[in-house]
């Protein structure tokens, strides 16, 4: 089949040659080769480029000191492999159980190198289309009708080699190094060149600007062995642990903010890099001024002419000179090879460094244009994990899917399940789901109601920003209504400087359910599929407009909703309640009573016992269940008949009542949390 | 419980007609005059009217004009008006002149003054009322002080009339007013005595009373003939309420004993129709003097508590127990009159404060259930408690070990491996926190016990929580999925029911191939007596064999593909060899056909095999397996119901009798057979059937009892006359015509009622409303407050942490340089602050 296709492949257009491949990916990176692997399943025609001579070139370099802060977890106490995913942030996701991240680093946090070894491994054992050594250094459109989406792209390496595709995946990720002018920014050595020996530091004053992963992994790295290291940023630091999201600082690097606290010399400080200057004294020392007070003056006319602002305030907080200044600011997407005709333009606010893309990932400029991993975090920047490896390998697969209806016909995959297996469907999926877990609140399992409601659908991971298109954009229809079930976190719970530790922060009980503070499932029932306008006027900070019910799973201090009382009872009657129907499971004895005194059966034994699956149940827990009084007992009936005949219900409600008591929770282990 | 208050009610009704029909002055309740002058010209002899006399100036000053206002109606229906007199401004008369008569209310009969009240002993309606006909029934009413008083009252009282006794905490109250308006009523017949000392209280009753609680004795003076005789008193057991003092009264003004000679059914007292039982004493000529004692007895003894009838059984034919010498009707409407066989009169007494006690107890529950029922609804009822009885059942069970040693766990690393182990490899796909799947895994480990040690059965299971990977590649969807894994062969899922027996006979019979190919004559006919092949035959299986010639490849492919989806629930063989024909031909078919070898007799039916589709094939064979006269169980219904026709069953006590069984088997194999399924029911073997019973009648038909329900069309029951009919093929068969001639009326119909959710869910949408404006029904309304901090009451604590908006955030990145290079130079406060630079 490879054959065929290459052979057609070439072709000639205004005298230069193109390669022609239905899917080009530009970047042998994570995002690049879990787009890659999904291709080669699929059996499409794709190739992905990639500028140096090895996958995961970003990670041959970066980060600098070489520990990844992606967990790497060994040991779960679960042996489903789907779940495991949810704490296995460096795996990318395959068929292969080779090709599983704690196969090749037993470390918590593993070193760089072996995710370059980890990306080696994963293209060649799989097979992957990578052609190495070719940097695309431009891409532009050309018209045609008869291409998938009007036009084809023209791509260009290095060696003017040009390439033609139908669709294009970008995976370049973001390396471009985000740099800050200001007077005396030449003296700033950046992250990307800086020493990681802290030799080089000893007995020396450091000042870092930034304050991101990098800065702290930095500082890190040397705060042993200089003077004192100061930090400074425009805004406050912002600590994952608070505000949930992995990008932010990670507690694993935060060994300045102990020592700041603790009065050990270092220190942080805000303020806006733009209005900084530096100037250097003879003795090579680097002082910190403001540009404020170099206005008119030439930096270059020596230290002795600029004003510090010490002189003014003689305790101004930076006046003690450093020795050097380091910049850690992070990276920005190279927007620099797109033509102009493809009109990549960068977001708006904080999401400036990512070019701008729909929620369904395509480029806002470009239709067929695809933003791929890291450069894809603008959908859910500072809120999901969108911009990692554990969040991008879901939206990649996403991604794909979209394609796949899009340019071959084949409809998001599905399962048609009977109406009774609804909320086991769910429970199922809350529990073990890696993708719903990691991209919280972006992407949504969605079921999809059939008529009458005897069966539905189910679709998993969907873009929730694409609700309204789901019909288009998946092959399927919504016409019944619709589930959408997604992860959520307790509005304003978490944040940047929120206390998260607060007493009671945990809800216990099934009630306050909606109080949840932690990641929990949240259910949003809709009688029609959301319209576009409704989508869009949906309420601040929420991921989807307003359901006709929701329901929330309540949080769990072991994330394991599978509570019979606490989880799967309400869930079913808010189930039951949208669907107006009886969702309980029944015995085969009780289907026969049914079968005999009622016209219509309750789903569970129509679509069993009917069928001739009654469940049968054992004598204990036929003995269970007459306990609870939800089964009667006739083996001992008196037939002479001294009771009211008619009060066969109502004794059943009486023994539902008197022995059914309400499971109260205990409180104190509930809510160990708290503690 | 309604009804009786509706029969009160209307009593009452009653007794303020009686009390109204004093002519009444308008229907407007208060009257206004403009003078005087004006009111006393009109005032009419014996007319009773309470006024009050205000200047015109200040209208409504004093707030107890109100009461007296709002009482006006109320005095009305005793013939009192109420008038409000305007003085003019000039007018000093007796009335108006002097300030303090302002304040008073006045009460004439006709323009005599009867008595001047004090605005303080006019605080309210009940007191206005009590008092003002306490005044107008001075003489029907005594008041009394002293124990002496009111015993010397008693002693004239005798023999002439009874005396009503009551005692008021304090006059001006509900049950003073209670009391007056009683007497109203009343005080001709009998001497109303009242007071409010407390030791009277004490004297008259015998245990420790309330002081602040009324209290009414029924003194019966009348019925006394020696003067040195006391009255006999009836106490009043409820609250003092007009209701119930009217009642009480009722009950004592009947007579005590009454002598009836007609039908206890259609005999009404007063007691029944004030809610009390009426007990009959059943009496006789020679015994009629004793018996008329004893009920008079008993009368005394249950005074107020129920009624006491003689009846005469010469008189009235009754159809009881010659013994039976008591009757008990009860006021519930259909309930019968129980006649009872009592030997003292110590047992008729409690026999009624019994029941009385269980009608109070039942009202009391219905009222607490009222209660919790409003409780219920405020707090969503039982959402949280488990209505689904397969869950709760597991839950409850889960603490139990299940003895699963026989049964081998399957991991991914294992699956592949284990399947080439043993000829068989049987595996139950379940997920180990679903309900359904556990229950069945119950039954699995009994299936284990069972088959243990049967050669060439390895019994596994894996768990899909743990190994979902694994299940998705064996393509289970559903938990739980049986399947069993031949070496070489298509695996065969489980379609039945998930019971024990169901699923050993599915692992047994799915040992050999389906269709067994037989290779000889001697095998095909021990195959259809059921001892070829060995490992099957200690099974009671009806066999089922094809039997082909060569010609009929088709046919046999057919059936093949039959077997496969059959297999492990039908016993299927198949022989096509070059004798086949003479093998069908035994038994009257040729080829191709199914020769169908019952379990229970080894009867073999010949059946010409027309069908040539899998599907029909399928569908026949499952058709002819199904028996003509078949005992209905849980397991086997579905099997019927999917005839889709009328049953006509036999709910039996045990067994069937032979004459019953051959009866049905007649009809059913007659001309009927199309038309419905003939089947019956033991009620010992499945007890469920006594649910059905109890559903389909209101009174317990004596068994066995013959029905036809119409499952599917309309849902109607119908009851064979039996006793009466004996069950015969052709009583029933007319029967049957009759019903479907609309002859018939129905026992029971079946409830039509759809499956809706059990109880309601919570209402997050509504809960989250109050605190999240932002999720109104109109989102994008700009004008929407911003939401409050605090969600739930009850969740204070959940108060978030105070936010001042961190420093650094505030600023918009393209801050201008004139706002920031001061606060960088520190030159403000806020600038010392190390963090601020």
């Amino acid at each position: 089949l490879g054959l065929a296709v290459y052979a057609s492949s070439l072709c000639v257009v205004s005298g230069a040659a193109f390669l022609y491949h239905d899917y080009c990916v530009i970047g042998a990176g994570p995002a690049g080769l879990q787009a890659a692997y999904f291709l080669q399943r699929a059996g499409r025609d794709y190739v992905v480029f990639e500028r140096s001579h090895a996958p995961g070139s970003f990670f041959a370099l970066y980060p600098r000191h070489r520990k990844l802060i992606s967990i790497n977890k060994q040991y779960t106490g679960k042996s489903n492999s789907e779940f495991n995913l949810r704490h296995d942030w460096n795996s990318l996701l395959s068929h292969d159980r080779r090709l599983l991240f704690r196969h090749y680093s037993r470390d918590f946090f593993p070193d760089a190198d072996t995710m370059v070894h980890y990306l080696e491994d994963f293209a060649s054992l799989l097979k992957l289309q990578v052609q190495y050594n070719t940097a695309i250094i431009h891409v532009t459109l050309e018209k045609n009708e008869q291409a998938w989406n009007g036009h084809y792209f023209l791509l260009t390496d290095q060696d003017r080699k040009n390439y033609k595709c139908s669709s294009l995946l970008v995976a370049a990720g973001m390396w471009v190094p985000n740099v800050v002018n200001f007077p005396g920014s030449e003296y700033v050595e950046g992250y990307e060149t800086v020493s990681i020996n802290p030799e080089d530091f000893a007995g020396q004053t450091v000042l870092i600007l930034g304050r991101g992963n990098s800065a702290f992994e930095t500082a890190e790295n040397i705060l042993g062995v200089t003077n004192f290291i100061h930090m400074v940023s425009r805004s406050r630091v912002r600590l994952s642990w608070a505000t949930h999201y992995v990008g932010d600082l990670r507690a694993i690097n935060n060994g300045l903010l102990d020592t700041y606290q603790l009065k050990s010399l270092d220190g942080l400080l805000e303020g806006d890099l733009e209005d900084l200057a530096i100037v250097k004294d003879k003795k090579g020392k680097l002082h910190i001024t403001l540009r404020f007070y170099l206005e008119n003056r030439n930096i270059s006319a020596g230290i002795d002419s600029i004003t510090l602002p010490q002189d003014e305030l003689d305790n101004f907080a930076t006046r003690a000179p450093y020795d050097r200044v380091i910049r850690c600011l992070g990276w920005k997407f190279d927007f620099s090879i797109y033509n102009r005709s493809l009109k990549m333009m960068p977001g708006k606010g904080n999401i400036k460094k990512y070019p701008q893309i729909k929620p369904s990932y395509e480029s806002r400029g470009t239709r067929g244009l695809f933003i791929l991993g890291t450069a894809s975090h603008s959908v859910d920047f500072r809120k999901s994990a969108g911009g990692f490896i554990h969040g991008f390998r879901y939206t990649t697969r996403a991604v794909h899917r979209l394609l796949e209806n899009r340019h071959h016909g084949v409809p998001w995959p599905s399962t048609v399940y009977p109406i009774t297996q609804l909320t086991n469907s769910i429970i199922k999926r809350v529990n073990e789901a890696s993708g719903l877990y990691q991209m919280f609140s972006v992407l949504a399992d969605i079921i999809l109601l059939r008529e009458n409601a005897t069966a539905f659908e189910y679709l998993e991971e969907y873009p929730i920003g694409v609700l309204a298109e789901l019909e288009m954009q998946t092959g399927r229809k919504a016409r019944d209504g619709l589930f959408v079930i997604i992860m959520e976190y307790g509005r304003n719970f978490s944040g940047a400087d929120k206390d998260v530790f607060y007493y009671n922060r945990a809800v216990g009980e099934a009630q306050h359910a909606w109080q949840s503070n932690f990641l929990h499932p949240v259910i949003y029932y809709y009688k029609h599929l959301p319209t576009e306008r409704e989508m869009k006027l949906r309420p601040p900070d929420w991921p989807l407009p307003r359901p006709d019910a929701i329901h929330h799973i309540v949080e769990d201090f072991l994330t394991d909703w599978t509570a019979p009382n606490a989880h799967i009872l309400p869930l079913r009657r808010f189930l039951e309640n949208c669907l107006s129907t009886d969702l309980r499971n029944f015995f085969a004895e009780s289907c026969f009573l049914f079968a005999f005194t009622h016209q219509k059966l309750p789903p569970f034994c129509q679509q069993g016992y009917l069928r001739m699956q009654g469940l049968v149940g054992s004598r204990e827990l036929r003995h269970h269940a007459l306990q609870a009084g939800l089964l009667q007992d006739y083996t001992h009936t008196d037939f002479s008949g001294d009771r009211p005949p008619d009060s066969h219900d109502g004794s059943q409600e009486q023994l539902m009542r008197d022995h059914a008591i309400p499971v109260r929770p205990l409180q104190h282990l509930v809510n160990a949390k708290d503690e | 419980m309604s009804t009786q208050k509706g029969r009160w009610d209307s009593s009452l009704v009653f007794l303020l007609f009686c009390a109204s029909s004093i002519p009444r002055s308008g229907s407007v309740g208060l009257q206004q005059e403009l003078s005087p002058q004006h009111y006393f010209s009109g005032l009419e002899a014996g007319k009773a009217s309470l006024a009050f006399f205000t200047p015109t100036v200040s209208p409504g000053a004093q707030p107890f004009l109100e009461q007296i206002e709002s009482s006006a109606e109320a005095l009305q229906d005793y013939g009192i008006s109420v008038v409000k007199v305007n003085c003019p401004k000039e007018d000093v008369s007796r009335y108006c002149g002097k300030e303090n008569a302002l304040r008073k209310a006045f009460l004439f009969r006709g323009n005599r003054l009867i008595r001047e009240f004090p605005t303080d002993a006019l605080f309210d309606v009940n007191s206005i009322i009590a008092n003002v006909l306490f005044a107008l029934l001075f003489n029907e009413v005594k008041y009394v002080e002293t124990l002496a008083d009111l015993e010397n009252i008693e002693n004239v009282l005798k023999g002439k009339s009874s005396m009503v006794f009551a005692y008021v905490p304090a006059t001006g109250t509900a049950e003073h007013r209670a009391v007056m308006e009683a007497a109203f009523v009343y005080g001709t017949t009998h001497q109303f005595v009242l007071t409010t000392e407390a030791a009277l209280l004490k004297a008259t009753s015998h245990d420790d009373p309330e002081v602040s609680s009324a209290w009414l004795l029924f003194c019966h003076c009348q019925q006394v003939t020696d003067p040195a005789q006391p009255c006999r008193r009836t106490a009043l057991g409820q609250p003092l309420t007009l209701l119930n003092i009217h009642r009480h009264l009722k009950l004592m003004g009947a007579p005590l004993v009454t002598e009836v000679a007609e039908d206890p059914e259609k005999v009404s007292t007063v007691h029944l129709q004030l809610g009390l039982p009426l007990v009959f004493i059943l009496s006789q000529k020679e015994t009629y003097e004793a018996d008329r004692r004893t009920a008079e007895f008993v009368a005394w003894q249950l005074l107020g508590k129920a009624g006491v009838a003689l009846l005469s059984r010469d008189l009235v034919d009754l159809n009881v127990l010659h013994r039976s010498n008591v009757a008990l009707k009860t006021p519930e409407e259909g309930m019968p009159i129980q006649y009872l066989v009592l030997e003292d009169t110590d047992e008729v007494i409690t026999l009624v404060e019994d029941k009385n006690k269980l009608k109070q107890m039942q009202e009391d529950e219905q009222q607490e259930e009222e209660e919790e029922e409003d409780e219920d609804e405020k707090e969503n009822n039982n959402q949280d408690i488990q209505d689904d009885q397969v869950l709760e059942a597991v839950s409850r069970d889960k603490k139990r070990e299940l003895p699963l040693e026989q049964v081998l766990v399957l991991t991914e690393e294992n699956f592949h491996s284990s399947l080439s182990e043993a000829a068989r490899t049987v595996v139950l796909f379940y997920a180990s926190w679903e309900a359904v799947s556990l229950a069945v895994l119950r039954s699995y480990s009994e299936v284990a016990a069972h088959l243990k040690g049967t050669p060439g059965v390895l019994l596994c299971r894996v768990n899909c929580w743990d190994w979902p990977g694994l299940c998705s590649q064996e393509n289970v969807t559903q938990f739980p999925t049986l399947r069993i894994y031949k070496e070489g062969q298509q695996s065969v899922t489980f379609h039945g029911m998930w019971g024990t027996e169901e699923l050993s006979s599915f692992i047994l019979l799915s040992r050999v191939s389906c269709p067994l190919k037989l290779a000889t004559m001697e095998e095909a006919e021990g195959y259809l007596r059921g001892e070829f092949p060995s490992e099957l035959s200690s099974h009671h299986h009806t066999s089922l064999l094809g039997v082909f010639s060569a010609a009929t490849s088709e046919a046999r492919k057919a059936f093949e593909e039959a077997g496969n989806i059959l297999s492990g629930h039908v016993r299927m063989g198949m022989y096509f060899e070059d004798d086949a024909l003479a093998l069908s031909q035994k038994y009257s078919v040729s080829p191709p056909a199914l020769l169908l070898a019952w379990s229970g007799g080894r009867s073999v039916e010949g059946i010409a095999l027309s069908k040539h589709s899998v599907q029909d094939v399928v569908q026949m064979i499952r058709y002819e397996l199904l028996e003509a006269f078949p005992e209905i169980t849980v397991p086997n219904l579905p099997q019927y119901l999917q005839l889709r026709k009328p049953f006509l069953i036999l709910f039996s006590a045990g067994g069937l009798s032979q004459m019953e069984s051959k009866e049905m088997l007649k009809l059913a194999k007659g001309r009927a057979q199309q038309a419905f399924v003939v089947c019956w029911l033991n009620l010992k073997k499945t007890p469920v059937g006594h649910g059905i019973l109890r559903k389909y009648f209101s009174t317990t038909p004596s068994l066995p009892v013959l029905l036809w329900v119409n499952l599917h069309a309309g849902g109607q029951v119908f009851k064979f006359p039996s006793p009466e009919q004996s069950i015969t093929e052709v009583n029933i068969l007319s029967w049957l015509e009759k019903l479907q001639a609309g002859l018939e009326i129905p026992s029971s119909t079946l409830s039509e009622e759809d499956w809706k959710p059990p109880l309601p869910a919570y209402d997050f949408l509504q809960m989250m409303e109050p605190s999240l404006p932002e999720l109104s029904p109109h989102p994008g309304d700009t004008s929407v407050p911003p939401p409050p901090k605090n969600a739930g009451g009850d969740r204070a604590t959940r108060e978030e942490p105070s936010q001042e908006s961190p420093a650094g955030e505030v600023g918009s990145p393209g801050r201008d340089l004139r706002g920031t290079a001061p606060r960088l130079a520190a030159r403000d406060k806020q600038g010392k602050r190390h963090s601020e630079l």
